[in-house]
Formats: structure tokens, C-alpha cells, sequence
């Protein structure tokens, strides 16, 4: 079976600013993979550079066994990517319905809106408000939920439990359980190493653009003093 | 009848030109808005694009014998053409500069289609005769209501509220205006933004396109007929608020009819009107009177 992501020697650049350097991953098909590291090791930059969103990049990114480091952005996404950022980019022209329904379907077999309804009560009772004047946690889960129904099956979540209160970080903890259940392909970067420690089944460590560390989740326990050391957590 | 001892008739007859000069200023300015919002250029070919349109209406019928019915739909398909093809090749570069550089390459151009036009037409108007369906005039018992006037105000109205209705209640004009907010996020979605420029490109200037054939048979073709409204249209634009959809058509109409009260009430105003409610708009609210502060 083909991996869903597989990253061989990935450079990225953001104008003049070499942000990745040689960077390796491998994500199999159905696993939960979290990128840890420090603020500014490059893990964001991975994430966009899958999309395409930062300036040049070079070497070879496969999704799904494609090449998709020539592709646009709106190409990659249709080999069955989503895409969280960091910011979550809720469109404030937008109500909260129409921000749920604006990423087309790629493939069949996502979500359908009254599952995503079901799984964010909060997001049906707000649908029709203007997309930003939703609180943060309501922000975040639209972020992710507007991905879960275009079937795309490799998703890349950027800092979802970032600043939330605790009991929307367990709704989205729920989530990710779901999601593995059914078979999604998850790349998560996690500051919140409480969040992402029980949900990954293997962990890679970001430095200065490149990966400098990666174990699976039966070795966190042995790896934690390294962790300290690198993330400081 | 009279109101202010202005007979009624010619009250009417004023508001009537001015609905018909607002429609203009609605439908290009709509135009700039659209290009505005997702380009983040400043199309100041606008008013050649009308120009143009209107002259090939002329052309068709005069070279070609084609109706006027059939050049309202094709002259805005040329222009929209000849649009596609200046932003694939020029105006693609632009986009991450200024909006300065925008402004002055779509100016440059605008002095090459009129130059063009010109060193053929010269800058007399060219007669273009209100085709016969709408000819003549209808007596509504207080105002002679010419037909193909009513025509204009209508045609323009249903465009103006058809692109309004697509942009603020279509699937597809969510994807416009979530591209004119965030363009890299929603290409990550999958949707091809840069096709959806061009085509949103295109579409902009085929309504200048489209109010220049409507605008033929009630001015001259002219190859200086767009830089004569040019002016008054960025006004409008800057008075509705830079990029808003429905600011545009609700301001062009608007000052229109100012416009056209003006010039019965205070004649000699009436070129100035809309440069001061312009000036009154800007030290009030400087974002325009629909547009969002940024």
C-alpha cells in the first residue's frame, strides 16, 4: 500500500529565507503523525509547504504516490488534502453555513453536513451567524469540520487545540478519535503535548528545518527526557 | 403642475436622464468593484472597455449589418475577451505590487485603445439610431416616457441586481468573495483561483462592455466617450465604498439622480455635484459610505 505522505529531502523558502532543510517524513495510510518541536523549527512551514503555500520549494513531496511538488495548490488539494491553518482562516464575509460549505467535495466519502451538525452541535445553532463573530472554540471547530466534508482522507491540522478552553480541546480529542477510526490519514502540529501524546501513533521532532528526532507512541515514556531537553515541555 | 415652480413634467424628465446616467455609473462601477475586491487592481481601462463596447455595437451594424440585439450580447464577449487576454499577459504580474502599478498599466492601455480608436474615428461621434423595437415614446399621462430610455434603466437594473444576486447568495459568489478575502486559502480548498481571476477579470469588463453598447444609442460613439464618464465613475466608487457590490450599484443610481436634480434646481452645479458629495463622503467616511474600514 502506497504511504499517504512521503517527504524526501523537502527545502522551502519564504522569499530569500531558507525555512527547510532537507526535511524527511513518512505518514502510512490511516496513521495519526504529530509534528513537535519548538516555535519556529519549521513545523507550519512543512504543513504549507505540502500545500504549496510558501514561496520555492524543492525535492519531492508524494501524496498518495503522486508528485505533487510541481503542482498548484488548488491541485494538491485535490489529491485529498485538507488543510487547517494555524489561523484558521474563517471568512468574515461569510456565515458560518457557508463557511462549512465552501471547500468543494474532492472525492465521495466525506462527511455529510448533518454528521458534522451532530458531531458540533454549536456550529448548527450558530450557522447562520457571520463566520468571525463565532467565539474562538466555534472558530476552530468550523476550521476542522469544513474539511471533514469534502472526503479528503490526509488531513493537516495546524495547532487545533491552540488557546481553547478544556472542554472544547476534548470534543476535539473526540474528533480525532473519530476520524482515526474511520481510517483518516492525520498530520497534527501540536504545541499542546497533553492533546497530542494519547491521539498519535508516531511523533517527529522538528529543528531548524529539519526533522531531528522521531519515535512511535509505545516509546514516548523512554524518549521523554530527550523531549525535555528538545521542546522543553 | 409645479414643485419649487419647476413644472412637473421636467422634474420627471431630469430624474428620468438621471436614472438613465446612474444606470451607467451603477454598471461600471459594479464592474470595478468586482475587479477591485479580487484583483486588487484599480481598472482604470474601464472607460475604454465601455468605449469600446459601444463602438463595436457600431461597428457590427455599420460593417456587418448586425442588430443591436446581437451585439448586446456579443460586444460584451469581445471585451470580455480582449480582457481575459490583457490580464493573462499584463496584469498578472501586478498583483503583489501596488495598487499604483495597476492603475498606471491599465491607464497606458486605456491611452492605446483610445489612441487606436482614434487615429481611425477621429473624435467625432459616430450616429448610432435606437434600434426599432424601442423607438418612439410612451405617453404615461404626467411624463412622455421615451422607450428605449426605460429600456436602459431596466436592462441595467437587472444586471446590476443578477451579479448582486450571484455574489452574496451563490456558491459561486462565495468562493468570489472568500477568494477576495483570503485568495491562498481558498485555492488550498481545491478551487483554481487564478482561473477564477481572469474569468472574474473578464466578467467586469464585459459589463462596461455591455453599458457601452446600452450607452450607444443614447450618446455618440465617440472613441473619448469612456474618458469623459471615467472620472465621475471613480467617484462613485470612492463614495460607495472601494469593493463593495451593492455600495456600487446603490451609489451609481443614487447620483444619478442627484445628478439630475441638480440640473434642474441648480444647473450650474451639476457637474461638480458628485466631486463634492465626494469630498463631503471622504472627510466623514473615509472607507465610503458602504465600504468596510480596513
Amino acid at each position: 500500500m502506497t504511504n499517504a505522505l512521503e517527504i524526501r529531502g523537502l527545502h522551502a523558502w519564504y522569499g530569500e529565507s531558507h525555512i527547510l532543510h532537507d526535511l524527511n517524513l513518512t505518514v502510512g495510510q490511516g496513521e495519526v503523525v504529530t509534528l513537535l518541536g519548538r516555535n519556529g523549527a519549521g513545523r507550519t512551514t512543512t504543513l504549507r509547504a505540502i500545500m504549496g503555500l510558501t514561496g520555492r520549494r524543492s525535492g519531492s513531496i508524494k501524496i498518495n504516490g503522486t508528485e505533487s511538488i510541481t503542482l498548484p495548490t488548488h491541485r494538491i488539494a485535490h489529491l485529498g488534502v485538507g488543510y487547517c491553518p494555524e489561523e484558521r482562516a474563517i471568512f468574515s464575509s461569510l456565515s458560518a453555513e457557508e463557511n462549512l460549505l465552501l471547500p468543494p467535495v474532492l472525492t465521495e466519502g466525506g462527511m455529510t453536513v448533518d454528521e458534522i451538525y451532530s458531531m458540533f452541535p454549536n456550529l448548527a445553532e450558530r450557522r447562520h451567524s457571520q463566520g468571525t463573530r463565532l467565539s474562538g472554540g466555534e472558530q476552530q471547530m468550523l476550521a476542522v469540520a469544513r474539511i471533514l466534508r469534502t472526503g479528503a482522507k490526509l488531513l493537516l491540522l495546524d495547532e487545533i487545540s491552540e488557546g481553547l478552553a478544556p472542554v472544547i480541546v476534548q470534543v476535539l480529542a473526540r474528533m480525532i478519535t473519530v476520524l482515526k477510526s474511520r481510517g483518516y490519514t492525520i498530520v497534527m502540529v501540536e504545541q499542546n503535548f497533553r492533546f497530542a501524546a494519547p491521539l498519535a501513533d508516531r511523533f517527529y521532532v522538528v529543528e531548524h528545518g529539519a526533522i531531528v528526532e522521531q519515535f512511535t507512541s509505545s516509546e514516548l515514556n523512554e524518549k521523554m527526557p530527550v523531549l525535555n531537553e528538545l521542546l522543553g515541555v | 403642475m409645479e414643485i419649487f415652480g419647476i413644472p412637473l413634467s421636467a422634474l420627471l424628465g431630469q430624474l428620468l436622464l438621471g436614472l438613465v446616467n446612474g444606470s451607467f455609473y451603477a454598471m461600471l462601477s459594479l464592474g470595478l468593484a468586482v475587479i477591485f475586491g479580487l484583483l486588487n487592481v484599480i481598472n482604470f481601462a474601464h472607460g475604454a472597455l465601455y468605449m469600446m463596447g459601444a463602438f463595436l455595437a457600431w461597428m457590427g451594424l455599420q460593417y456587418f449589418g448586425i442588430s443591436y440585439w446581437t451585439m448586446l450580447i456579443v460586444a460584451p464577449l469581445l471585451v470580455a475577451t480582449f480582457g481575459i487576454v490583457i490580464e493573462k499577459t499584463m496584469l498578472r504580474w501586478l498583483y503583489r505590487l501596488d495598487h499604483l502599478y495597476g492603475l498606471l498599466l491599465t491607464f497606458g492601455i486605456t491611452l492605446i485603445i483610445e489612441g487606436v480608436f482614434r487615429s481611425f474615428y477621429g473624435v467625432s461621434g459616430q450616429p448610432f439610431s435606437v434600434p426599432p423595437q424601442l423607438a418612439g415614446a410612451t405617453d404615461l399621462g404626467f411624463m412622455i416616457l421615451p422607450n428605449y430610455r426605460a429600456w436602459v434603466v431596466a436592462a441595467s437594473l437587472t444586471v446590476c441586481l443578477a451579479t448582486w444576486f450571484v455574489i452574496e447568495k451563490t456558491r459561486l459568489g462565495a468562493y468570489l468573495r472568500a477568494g477576495t478575502e483570503n485568495p491562498k486559502m481558498v485555492e488550498a480548498f481545491g478551487i483554481n483561483v487564478p482561473l477564477m481571476v481572469t474569468l472574474t477579470y473578464g466578467f467586469g469588463v464585459a459589463l462596461a462592455g455591455f453599458a457601452g453598447v446600452l450607452a450607444a444609442p443614447v450618446l455618440q460613439v465617440s472613441p473619448l466617450m469612456g474618458s469623459n464618464l471615467i472620472v465621475t465613475i471613480f467617484a462613485v466608487v470612492v463614495i460607495g465604498g472601494m469593493g463593495s457590490i451593492l455600495g456600487s450599484i446603490v451609489t451609481g443610481l443614487a447620483l444619478g439622480v442627484i445628478e439630475g436634480l441638480t440640473r434642474v434646481f441648480y444647473p450650474e452645479l451639476s457637474s461638480t455635484v458628485v466631486f463634492i458629495i465626494m469630498a463631503i463622503v471622504l472627510l466623514f467616511r473615509p472607507a465610503g459610505l458602504f465600504g468596510r474600514e480596513k
